[in-house]
């Protein structure tokens, strides 16, 4: 199945990225770029800045020095550029009060939503029949799950994953590898760090290897 | 853009209503520190008449307090937070969502109970209506200012003594206007002039707050 490709895509490209955390230098002179179709993989030891870089992209943090741009412009002066990220870090994102269904929802209407159903994702992702569970319930592989369908909900072509398959079971792995492939294909973009094999044959895949 | 703002109100109000003992803990504070005063002072109705005023709003003060804690907290520990700040719609403009459900559920409860407490103390029906007026400008101020000291201090570990360091001194004037007004009230004069100080610095925090509240929070995401 081809999906149609996405509508908002540009190359990312950093420039002499610095970030300083507890009066020490995490990494500095940092460039690295990104164009639609490609995968971006970060590797590296703890602590050596991954998640920080990622924080960086998502605008979380300020660059302590260096520039992102998004098509050759500053990513201060492209509102479009946040609103098209997919984010999954460490925090799961989602709402222990809500059942699965409302975290859901929730994540679909608060972004520009894709097409698929509720019901559809909630089959694929193997939570069909804990829709109406209380998401303080699920077990934390279950959480994870349920935090990576936040791909799904909506249209954004510009994914950031941060360790994205801790505690998922093998099947859901090969399940959200290949959401990540068709991704991918559609003209999608995806940094990501992971301490997991991950099988992303076919894809162009640059590793960027972040050391102190 | 509204309809995110919906989804954010109402989600609030679900999971505040899942979580109903957050809700109770500041009214029955509120409840009982009132009510501790007539049994403390015993019954003599001309004192509690004439700090009545006092009481109530300073009550109500701290039950805020008490109530703000948990406004951006959950959120900012489960990453609802981080999502927020990448969606199309401005976090400026959803905080006030956030605030808003959080008056609903604390500061709303807070005034429909007090008439009772009111006539507890032996406060005269038209300072009731009065002390409800005040209450009724004054908490939703005391939630926007004090979701500000909450923004700046919800990545702390330990914020809660420079939370009420920041917020107690500017919950002061809606304080001192509050129980002008009722004194002003209670000795027959007038108590227009309070009152259209108070509507003027809630205006002040609909219009300002929210932008200070945002730009907290992305400092405490930092």
């Amino acid at each position: 199945m081809m999906e149609k490709p996405y509508s908002f895509t540009a190359e990312l490209s950093v420039r002499n990225l610095a970030c300083l955390r507890n009066e020490q230098v995490l990494f500095s002179g940092l460039n690295l770029s990104l164009s639609p179709k490609n995968v971006l993989f970060l590797q590296g030891e703890n602590g050596s800045g991954k998640t920080s870089l990622l924080r960086i992209l998502c605008g979380f943090r300020l660059p302590d020095e260096g520039d992102i741009s998004w098509g050759n412009q500053a990513i201060s002066s492209v509102p479009e550029y946040l609103q098209n990220i997919s984010f999954v870090g460490h925090k799961n994102g989602i709402k222990d009060e809500l059942t699965v269904e409302e975290n859901l929802n929730l994540m679909r209407s608060m972004a520009t939503a894709s097409d698929i159903k509720t019901e559809s994702v909630l089959k694929q992702i193997g939570l069909f029949k804990q829709a109406d569970v209380l998401s303080r319930q699920l077990s934390a592989g279950q959480k994870r799950k349920l935090a990576l369908a936040r791909l799904m909900m909506t249209e954004n072509s510009f994914w950031i994953l941060d360790e994205p398959f801790t505690s998922l079971d093998k099947a859901s792995v090969v399940f959200f590898e290949s959401l990540i492939k068709q991704h991918i294909q559609r003209g999608g973009m995806l940094i990501l760090t992971s301490h997991h094999d991950i099988d992303l044959s076919g894809l162009s895949v640059n590793h960027f290897s972040l050391s102190n | 853009m509204f309809n995110a703002w919906l989804q954010i109100f109402q989600r609030d109000l679900l999971i505040a209503f899942r979580r109903r003992s957050e809700i109770i803990h500041p009214l029955i504070f509120f409840v009982m520190v009132i009510s501790f005063f007539p049994l403390a002072i015993g019954d003599d109705k001309v004192l509690l008449q004439k700090i009545a005023p006092a009481i109530l709003w300073v009550t109500a003060l701290l039950a805020t307090m008490l109530s703000l804690d948990n406004l951006f907290r959950s959120d900012f520990e489960d990453g609802s937070l981080e999502q927020m700040t990448l969606l199309k719609t401005p976090l400026s403009f959803l905080v006030t969502a956030k605030v808003a459900a959080h008056w609903f559920i604390t500061g709303l409860p807070l005034i429909l109970i007090t008439p009772l407490l009111a006539v507890l103390l032996y406060l005269p029906s038209e300072s009731i209506s009065m002390l409800l007026l005040t209450l009724l400008l004054g908490t939703p101020t005391l939630s926007l200012i004090g979701a500000v000291g909450i923004a700046l201090t919800v990545g702390l570990r330990q914020g809660g003594v420079i939370l009420s360091l920041l917020i107690l001194p500017l919950y002061i004037p809606v304080l001192i206007f509050a129980t002008l007004a009722m004194q002003n009230v209670e000795q027959g004069f007038s108590a227009e002039a309070q009152i259209a100080m108070m509507m003027a610095i809630l205006v002040l925090a609909i219009t300002l707050s929210p932008f200070a509240i945002a730009a907290a929070l992305k400092v405490s995401l930092n």
